[in-house]
C-alpha cells in the first residue's frame, strides 16, 4: 500500500469541536453544575457617583435558602485591574451605575436574585461626571480622590519633525471624529464557578480568555496563593476581548464559596451583560493631516480622549494599538500623538477586537478621504501612492516583513470594480444614490511584546496507539485555534485528526502561554506546536529507521503510518514504532515540548519598536446605496482583501472574515449602547441593534498571501483585523454617495438623514 | 403547580411544574437537556429555540404549562439513536457555520423547522430564515451556506435523517 504525500495548509477543515457544539453536548459555563454549588448574585448600584452611607442586609438574610451575604467590610477587598483602582465591592462611594455594593449566595438563582432585591442601600448623592469634557474642566469633582485628577493615563507618541510636515504640505485637512459605545455581544453571557477543596486549594471554572495572567491576578485578588489555584475553563460562549479582563463578579465568587465553603456560580442575565461587562471605548479624534500635490502624505497630528469609565481596566491601553495607526498605516514622515485617558461617571470600558483600532483607522481612512477630495485624486491612487513595501520600517520602529498592503488596495479595488463604481453615483431611482468607498488596516499579526515574554508553551505526547495528545497554553474562545493547532500537528507528524486530542483548557495541564489577545494564536501556539512536532518527528523517524533498518530521511510520516519517502510505500505502522520505544528495551516514550518565543521586542519609552514578529494588512471596499428621504444606507457588496501571510485553515479564515467584517457592519450602521447621565439606557437585544442575517451583504474574500518569513509555514494573525476597517470603508462610500462628511457613527438612518438635511 | 405530560425527544414524560415556568428553565434544569442555550431570556436571540408541534418557538418565553399534551424536541432529539448527527447538523459543522457555538443549536432547531416548511427554499428565504437568531461570531455568511447544504441534501434524498 502507497500513501501519497499531501500538504494539509491552506485547505478547509471543519473545526474539530463543532460536532460537540452542533449536537448540544459542549459544556458552557452556563451548564455546569457541581454537588452542593449555590448560586450568587449581585446587587448594583443605580446611582453613579455617590457615597454609600449605609448597607441594610437584614431582609436579605433573613430570606430562607440564602447562605451568605457580603458586604465590602466582611472581605479583603483588594484592589484591582490596570489602574489598580477598582475592588471588588464598593465600600465608600461608586463610580459608576455598573459598581458592586453586595453579594448573594443562596441554594438557588432565584432566591439570590430576590434576596439581592431586598438590600437597601442608602446614598449621598455626589454630582456626576457624565463626559469627558466636563471631567478635564477646572474643578471639575475627582472620581478617583487619591489619583488628583480625573485623568487616569496620557499617550505622547512623535515621530519625524511635525513643522517640517506642515511646510512641506500643499494640502492641509482637519476634522473631528466621535466614535461610540460599543459591547461584544458574546451569545454566551459571562460566568463563573469557584469551588474550593478540602486542602484549602481552590478551583475556578471560568471563561477567562487569558487564564495564565487570570490565575495570577486572581491569586492576588482573592488571597489565595497561586500554586493553590486551577483554572479550567468552559467552553466560551464568545470573547472578543471581553474576558480579557478580571470583573468583579469573578472574585466575589471566590469570597462567596470561601464564606460558605461551597461551590458558587454566578452567570450574568442578559440585561447584566449589557450593564456590566465591558464596551470599547467612546473616543473622540481630532485629526489634522497633510500632503503635497502629488499625493505624498507629510504628517498627521492627532489628538484624543478616550471616556475611560469609573474605572481602569486594560482597555485603557488602547492607545498602544491606535498609535500604530496613526503612525504607520500608509507612509508618513511626521507623526505627533497626543492622547488622554479620562475617568468620567460613565460605564468603563475594556477591551474589544481590535483594541483601539477601529477607532484610530476610523479617524486615519477618513482623513485620507478628505485629502483626496482637497487634492482631486482618486482615493485609490492616493492610497496607493503612500504604500509602504516590503523591507519598510515605519517611523515607529515597525518593520515591515512581509507587507502585501499594496496588493491588498490592488485586489479589493480589481474585484469591487472600483474604477468604473466610482464614477457613478446615480441610480434609476431619482432620491437613491450609489457610493463605492475604500480603507485599509495594519493591525499586529505576530503577537505583541507587551509582557517580558510574549510565548506559548506546547507539550505533544504520543501513546502506544499513536494518539497525539496536543496540549497548548493556548485557548480556543471558538475562533478555530484548537483545529489550527490540531493541522499543524497533523501536518508535521503525518497523523489524520482521529488521532489528535487537543487539550488547552486546564492550567494544571498546560504550560504557560500570554493568552488570547493581539491576534497572536495561530502565529505563536502555532508556531510552537510546529517546532514541539518537528522534534517529536525526529525522534519518531529516527526509532523507524532503526528499527527498518532504513535513514530517517529516506522515511516519512503519513496518515498514522511509516513510509518510504521517495514512493510512499507503508513500511510500518506509527504506533508499532512508538511501542518498540518501551517495550524494546529503550526506555523512552514520546514526550516532547517546546517554548515559542517571538523575535520581537518591547517598545522603548517613546513607543518605539518591533513590538510584533509580524504584521498584517487589510483593505475592504463598501459599496452602499443610500436613500435621501429615508437616510436608510443598504451595504449592497462588501470586498475584504486580507494579508494574512498564509492560510492555514482556509474555512476557518474565512469564517473570521465574514464575522469581523458583519461586527463592523454593526459599528459602521447600527450599534450604540445609548449611555444617558450615565445609565445604559438600551440594555437588551431589541434595542441594541445587532446585524441579522438578512442584512448581511455579499462578502467577497480574497487573501493575498503575502510569506511571512516568521510565521508558521509563512501566516499572520487574522481575528481582530477583519473589524477594523469595514466602518471607515462604509462611511467613505456613504460620503461618496452623497457628499456629506459624517463625523460620527453608527450612521443610523436618523444621524444620515439629518446631516443630509443640512 | 401543575402536572404535565408531553413528549419529549420521542419519549413521555410528566413534570410538576409552576404554570408559567419558562420551558427553557424545565428542559435545563429538570431534564438534563442543556443543548438548549440561554441567550437572553427575552426572546430576541433565538439561541433558546426549540420545536414545539414541529414550529419553532423560543422556548424561553413559553410557559411549562403550555407544553401539555404537545411534542418537544430539543437539539438532543435530533441525531438518530445511534448517534449519527440529523443532516442540518452536518451541515454546519461542514460548512464551518459553527464558531463558539452558542447560538448553534438554536440555529439549527429553527433550520430544522423552517426546511420541513420550505424544501427549496430561495437564498432570500434562507436569509430570512435566521432573522429572529443572533450569531455574534461568523457573520451568517457559512450559516446560510449551511442552510442552503442541507436543503439540497434533504430536498435531493427525500426524507430526514434522525427522529
Amino acid at each position: 500500500m502507497r500513501i501519497a504525500k499531501q500538504s494539509l495548509i491552506g485547505k478547509s477543515f471543519p473545526k474539530l469541536d463543532a460536532p460537540e457544539r452542533a449536537s448540544g453536548r459542549a459544556v458552557y459555563i452556563q451548564d455546569m453544575v457541581l454537588p452542593r454549588m449555590l448560586h450568587g448574585a449581585i446587587l448594583r448600584t443605580d446611582r453613579v457617583h455617590a457615597r454609600i452611607v449605609a448597607i441594610d442586609t437584614s431582609a436579605a438574610e433573613r430570606l430562607p435558602g440564602v447562605q451568605a451575604v457580603i458586604t465590602a467590610n466582611d472581605i479583603d477587598n483588594v484592589p484591582f485591574g490596570h489602574g489598580k483602582d477598582n475592588t471588588p465591592l464598593k465600600g465608600d462611594k461608586v463610580r459608576c451605575i455598573r459598581d458592586e455594593i453586595t453579594a448573594v449566595a443562596a441554594e438557588t438563582e432565584s432566591i439570590a436574585r430576590e434576596a439581592a432585591a431586598l438590600i437597601r442601600v442608602e446614598y449621598d448623592d455626589l454630582p456626576p461626571i457624565l463626559s469627558v469634557e466636563q471631567a478635564l474642566r477646572g474643578g471639575a469633582p475627582l472620581i478617583h480622590e487619591h489619583k488628583q485628577t480625573n485623568v487616569a493615563f496620557t499617550y505622547e507618541y512623535s515621530h519625524g519633525d511635525l513643522a517640517a510636515g506642515e511646510r512641506e504640505s500643499d494640502v492641509v485637512v482637519q476634522e473631528t471624529y466621535r466614535l461610540p459605545y460599543v459591547t461584544h455581544c458574546c451569545l454566551g453571557t459571562s460566568g463563573i464557578i469557584a469551588a474550593f477543596d478540602a486542602r484549602g486549594h481552590l478551583t475556578l471554572y471560568s471563561v477567562t480568555q487569558v487564564p495564565a495572567l487570570y490565575r495570577r491576578d486572581m491569586a492576588q485578588i482573592c488571597g489565595v496563593p497561586p500554586e493553590r489555584i486551577r483554572v479550567i475553563q468552559a467552553t466560551i460562549g464568545g470573547g472578543f476581548g471581553s474576558k480579557l479582563d478580571i470583573y468583579p463578579y469573578e472574585p466575589i465568587a471566590v469570597h462567596l464559596a470561601r464564606r460558605t465553603n461551597r461551590p458558587v456560580k454566578i452567570v450574568f442575565n442578559r440585561q447584566e451583560e449589557f450593564v456590566a461587562s465591558p464596551t470599547r471605548q467612546p473616543t473622540e479624534i481630532r485629526i489634522r493631516a497633510g500632503a503635497k500635490r502629488d499625493g505624498t502624505f507629510t504628517f498627521r497630528e492627532i489628538d484624543f480622549t478616550h471616556d475611560n469609565g469609573g474605572y481602569t481596566s486594560w482597555g485603557a491601553t488602547t492607545p498602544f494599538v491606535m498609535m500604530q495607526a496613526f503612525s504607520s498605516l500608509y507612509r508618513v514622515p511626521h507623526v505627533s500623538m497626543h492622547g488622554k485617558v479620562v475617568h468620567t461617571n460613565n460605564p468603563y470600558a475594556g477591551a474589544m477586537r481590535g483594541y483601539g483600532n477601529l477607532q484610530a483607522t476610523f479617524a486615519v481612512e477618513s482623513s485620507v478621504e478628505l485629502l483626496a477630495g482637497e487634492l482631486g485624486t482618486d482615493p485609490l491612487e492616493l492610497r496607493l501612492r503612500n504604500a509602504q513595501e516590503p523591507g519598510e520600517t515605519t517611523g515607529q520602529g515597525i518593520g515591515l516583513r512581509a507587507c502585501g498592503l499594496r496588493e491588498c488596495l490592488e485586489t479589493a479595488a480589481k474585484r469591487s470594480g472600483w474604477h468604473q463604481k466610482r464614477n457613478q453615483t446615480a441610480t434609476d431611482r431619482p432620491r437613491v444614490r450609489r457610493g463605492i468607498g475604500m480603507a485599509s488596516m495594519l493591525h499586529v499579526g505576530g503577537g505583541a511584546k507587551i509582557y517580558r515574554s510574549d510565548g506559548c508553551g506546547t507539550i505533544l505526547r504520543l501513546d502506544d496507539f499513536a494518539r497525539l495528545t496536543l496540549i497548548t497554553g493556548s485557548s480556543e474562545i471558538g475562533q478555530g485555534s484548537e483545529t489550527v493547532l490540531a493541522q499543524i500537528a497533523a501536518e508535521e507528524l503525518g497523523l489524520r485528526f482521529d488521532q489528535i486530542q487537543v487539550l488547552n483548557n486546564d492550567t494544571d495541564v498546560k504550560p504557560w502561554d500570554v493568552g488570547v489577545h493581539a491576534s497572536r494564536t495561530t502565529f505563536i501556539a502555532g508556531n510552537s506546536v510546529r517546532l514541539a512536532a518537528r522534534e517529536a518527528r525526529k525522534k519518531l523517524l529516527s526509532a523507524a529507521a532503526d528499527q527498518l533498518r532504513s535513514a530517517p530521511e529516506e522515511l516519512d510520516l503519513r496518515a498514522g503510518k511509516v513510509v518510504r519517502d521517495a514512493d510512499g510505500e507503508v513500511l510500518a505502522d506509527l504506533g508499532k514504532v512508538i511501542r518498540s520505544l518501551h517495550f524494546g528495551g529503550k526506555n523512552e516514550v514520546v514526550v516532547t515540548h517546546h517554548y515559542y518565543e517571538p523575535p520581537s521586542v518591547m517598545q522603548d519609552q517613546g513607543y518605539k519598536g518591533d513590538v510584533s514578529a509580524a504584521y498584517a494588512f487589510a483593505t475592504q471596499v463598501a459599496e452602499v446605496e443610500v436613500d435621501l428621504d429615508t437616510g436608510v444606507v443598504k451595504v449592497l457588496r462588501l470586498t475584504a482583501a486580507h494579508d494574512i501571510g498564509r492560510v492555514i485553515n482556509r474555512l476557518g479564515a474565512e469564517g473570521q472574515v465574514q464575522g469581523g467584517v458583519v461586527m463592523g457592519l454593526g459599528y459602521a450602521l447600527s450599534e450604540e449602547l445609548q449611555v444617558e447621565r450615565g445609565r445604559i439606557v438600551n440594555p437588551s437585544f431589541r434595542e441594541y441593534k445587532l446585524i441579522t442575517s438578512p442584512e448581511v451583504p455579499e462578502i467577497d474574500i480574497a487573501f493575498v498571501e503575502t510569506i511571512d518569513p516568521e510565521g508558521p509555514y509563512g501566516a499572520k494573525g487574522i481575528a481582530e483585523a477583519p473589524a477594523i476597517c469595514t466602518a471607515p470603508a462604509v462611511a467613505n462610500a456613504v460620503r461618496h454617495a452623497t457628499g456629506g462628511r459624517f463625523t460620527a457613527l453608527p450612521l443610523t438612518p436618523e444621524r444620515v438623514f439629518s446631516e443630509l438635511k443640512q | 403547580m401543575i402536572e404535565i405530560r408531553f413528549t419529549l425527544n420521542g419519549q413521555p414524560v410528566s413534570a410538576r411544574v409552576a404554570p408559567a415556568l419558562p420551558a427553557l428553565t424545565l428542559l435545563r434544569d429538570s431534564f438534563g437537556l442543556t443543548g438548549t442555550k440561554p441567550g437572553c431570556g427575552e426572546g430576541e436571540c433565538g439561541a433558546c429555540t426549540i420545536l414545539l408541534d414541529g414550529r419553532a418557538v423560543n422556548s424561553c418565553l413559553l410557559p411549562s404549562a403550555l407544553l401539555d399534551g404537545r411534542e418537544v424536541l430539543t437539539i438532543e432529539g435530533l441525531e438518530s439513536p445511534s448517534g449519527t448527527l440529523h443532516p442540518v447538523q452536518r451541515a454546519f459543522v461542514e460548512a464551518g457555520a459553527v464558531q463558539c457555538g452558542f447560538c448553534t443549536p438554536g440555529m439549527i432547531m429553527r433550520t430544522v423547522a423552517f426546511l420541513r416548511e420550505r424544501s427549496h427554499p430561495s437564498d432570500d428565504e434562507i436569509a430570512r430564515s435566521i432573522e429572529g437568531n443572533l450569531c455574534r461570531c461568523t457573520g451568517y455568511v457559512k450559516i446560510q451556506q449551511a442552510i442552503r447544504a442541507a436543503a439540497d441534501e434533504l430536498g435531493v434524498g427525500g426524507t430526514e435523517g434522525g427522529s
